[in-house]
């Protein structure tokens, strides 16, 4: 008999609608004493239209999610300036302030706003940033994040990330009726969209190096096939649907090919490199144990993966020319799996085992490999950096629920994205 | 504009919700002769394999064959792959029935708890269905019968993060398919 063929139905319009509101809340879990204090001034609005939505909010969230910011109360505000001529320094320095951001917001005709904001050191008075962006009313929560994003880089001479999206997979439903779905949302979990839903698992999520595709694995027909969706458009393509196994998309930093586990007849999983235009083929790995969970480096030259080769799972580098020899990375422990690679390729993220549970790992890439276990949960998994390198978002459990965590990457400030309703699990954090 | 868009998205979120999801993501075309599990019943599809073998007209001899016929799970220690001594009979009788009727196939499905990275999981989970695949080669089924799929740790038979669902979670569905 045929093997059976289905057919899918594309959720065209279903892409990118929303859903109803923000699906999370954020609970600190682990603070920073030295957080820099900031004030964040209510931004006026000249009329009520525009006030319903209060960019200084999202702003103060998106500085205070980073750990690296401190943000005034607003009751505990006297005055609030919108401009910098009438910051009186002395009052906001005695508050404890080192920082303060002061703005308005105004319509400018027809669905437009116009964002204009200062930041000052409140100790010398300096203007770091003085700058007006505009917006239409779906754009003001991203203008947002991008005076978030400027005043981070100005104070802290790193690139924000806050104008940044992470997908992640959503599990709905009990055993043995759940389904599953494919979320992108902000990098603050608001504003989710739907970009595909199944009543078949969902798995492993991949950004392609341009933000504008997603590449997942769906068992849509009881199989797993690895996809790759447009996310503008909707439009997908399914790119891998061997015979077994089709896993752990991971895109080349030219996003040209994908590397993915696949498996021979007698299901021996190995990583491949599958080039999206020409369909073909390479072996990269080929051991009897399970060679999986691929990611590459920046240059596109290598890339690591997980392998039980030695027993357990551990973490392993290959070159891609063939005939390279994989090289063993992680050897504390017997387990550390999923790799993934920090930014600037200094800092290797995984998931290890420690006293039966499963936490965020980093190994220093740069010295002789030291490791830090950054996490204390017992089921945290599935780490993905920020493409600025300062933060880690993970797969977690809170009382029972799966839920997204944060942790910066040396693991001073941890937090949980607490979800509204179902599992959620892999984020994947989009590139800039 | 942006209106119309908008209400043409709830208008679809809202036929998704009240009209029949299980078929606005993957439809399934039936197949000739042969009961097909509708698309996301899941495990409750595939609890039956007597009920799939009886409605192509395949019996199996003795009552006690039977009884062990019905069983179709076989489920593994942690992190193990290996068949324990009380499930050997289970697939020996499957065995036998598949070689007695080789028109019929089984598909296999691999499972682990949820502790793990979802992906190596993948892979432990594809460990356990090849295990039972061979050893019900050893026993007369044909290769040809006989194709393995891995859930990982993406469908559970139970939910739960303690050892009493983790135990019935980490299996091999024996599935007969047509």
């Amino acid at each position: 008999m045929n093997k059976s063929r289905f057919v899918i139905v594309l959720l065209a319009l279903l892409a990118f609608c929303p859903l109803s509101r923000g699906e999370f809340v954020v609970e600190v879990t682990r603070g920073q004493d030295d957080a820099i204090p900031i004030a964040i001034v209510p931004f006026t609005a000249a009329d009520a239209a525009a006030g319903t939505f209060d960019v200084a909010q999202v702003v103060s969230d998106d500085l205070a999610r980073s750990g690296r910011f401190k943000s005034m109360d607003r009751k505990d505000m006297v005055e609030q300036p919108h401009n910098g001529a009438s910051i009186s320094f002395d009052d906001w320095r005695r508050l404890g302030n080192d920082y303060i951001l002061v703005g308005q917001m105004q319509p400018q005709g027809q669905d437009r706003f116009s964002i204009s904001f200062e930041l000052y050191n409140v100790l010398n008075r300096q203007r770091l940033l003085g700058y007006q962006i505009s917006a239409n009313a779906a754009g003001l929560r991203l203008a947002s994040h991008q005076v978030a994003d400027m005043v981070f880089d100005k104070i802290l001479g790193v690139r924000g990330a806050f104008a940044t999206r992470i997908a992640y997979i959503s599990v709905l439903g009990s055993v043995p009726n759940r389904s599953y779905r494919l979320i992108v949302a902000d990098s603050d979990g608001e504003n989710p969209h739907v970009v595909m839903q199944s009543n078949e698992p969902l798995m492993s999520p991949a950004w392609s190096p341009d933000g504008q595709s997603l590449a997942y694995v769906s068992f849509e027909g009881r199989l797993p096939s690895v996809y790759v969706q447009q996310l503008r458009t909707g439009e997908r393509r399914r790119v891998s649907a061997m015979a077994g196994v089709n896993q752990a998309p991971a895109w080349s930093p030219d996003g040209k090919k994908l590397a993915l586990t696949l498996s021979t007849r007698d299901g021996n999983l190995d990583v491949y490199v599958l080039d999206l235009a020409t369909q073909a083929v390479t072996r990269i790995t080929d051991d009897p144990g399970i060679d999986t969970e691929p990611q590459w480096s920046k240059d596109g030259q290598s890339i690591y993966f997980t392998s039980d080769r030695a027993g357990g799972p551990q973490i392993y580098r290959v070159g891609i020319q063939p005939g390279d020899r994989p090289r063993r990375l992680t050897f504390q422990g017997n387990y550390n799996a999923r790799p993934r690679l920090s930014p600037d390729e200094t800092q290797l993220a995984f998931v290890t085992q420690e006293d039966g549970a499963y936490r965020i790992a980093v190994m220093d890439l740069r010295g002789r490999g030291d490791v830090q276990v950054l996490t204390k949960g017992r089921f945290d998994v599935s780490p993905s950096y920020a493409p600025n390198g300062a933060m880690i978002i993970y797969a977690s459990r809170d009382r029972g629920r799966g839920v997204l965590a944060l942790t910066t990457s040396d693991g001073r400030v941890q937090e949980r994205l607490v979800s509204s309703e179902g599992e959620v699990q892999e984020p994947a954090w989009s590139p800039f | 504009m942006k209106r119309i868009i908008s209400i043409a998205c709830l208008l679809a979120a809202a036929a998704l919700l009240t009209g029949c999801p299980k078929k606005a993501t993957t439809v399934e075309p039936p197949i000739a002769g042969a009961q097909v599990p509708a698309a996301g019943q899941g495990g409750a599809s595939t609890t039956n394999p007597l009920g799939q073998a009886g409605t192509s007209g395949m019996g199996t001899q003795g009552a006690n064959a039977t009884g062990l016929l019905a069983k179709h799970i076989i489920y593994f220690d942690f992190d193990k792959s290996d068949i324990k001594p009380e499930f050997v009979e289970i697939i020996s009788v499957h065995a036998r029935n598949l070689a007695a009727h080789p028109n019929l196939k089984m598909r296999l499905e691999g499972n682990t708890d949820e502790r793990g990275t979802r992906e190596y999981n993948i892979g432990l989970g594809e460990r356990r269905a090849q295990a039972v695949r061979r050893a019900l080669m050893l026993q007369g089924a044909a290769e040809s019968q006989l194709t393995t799929v891995s859930y990982g740790a993406e469908r559970p038979a139970v939910e739960g993060d303690n050892e009493a669902a983790w135990e019935q979670n980490r299996r091999v569905e024996m599935v007969y398919v047509p």
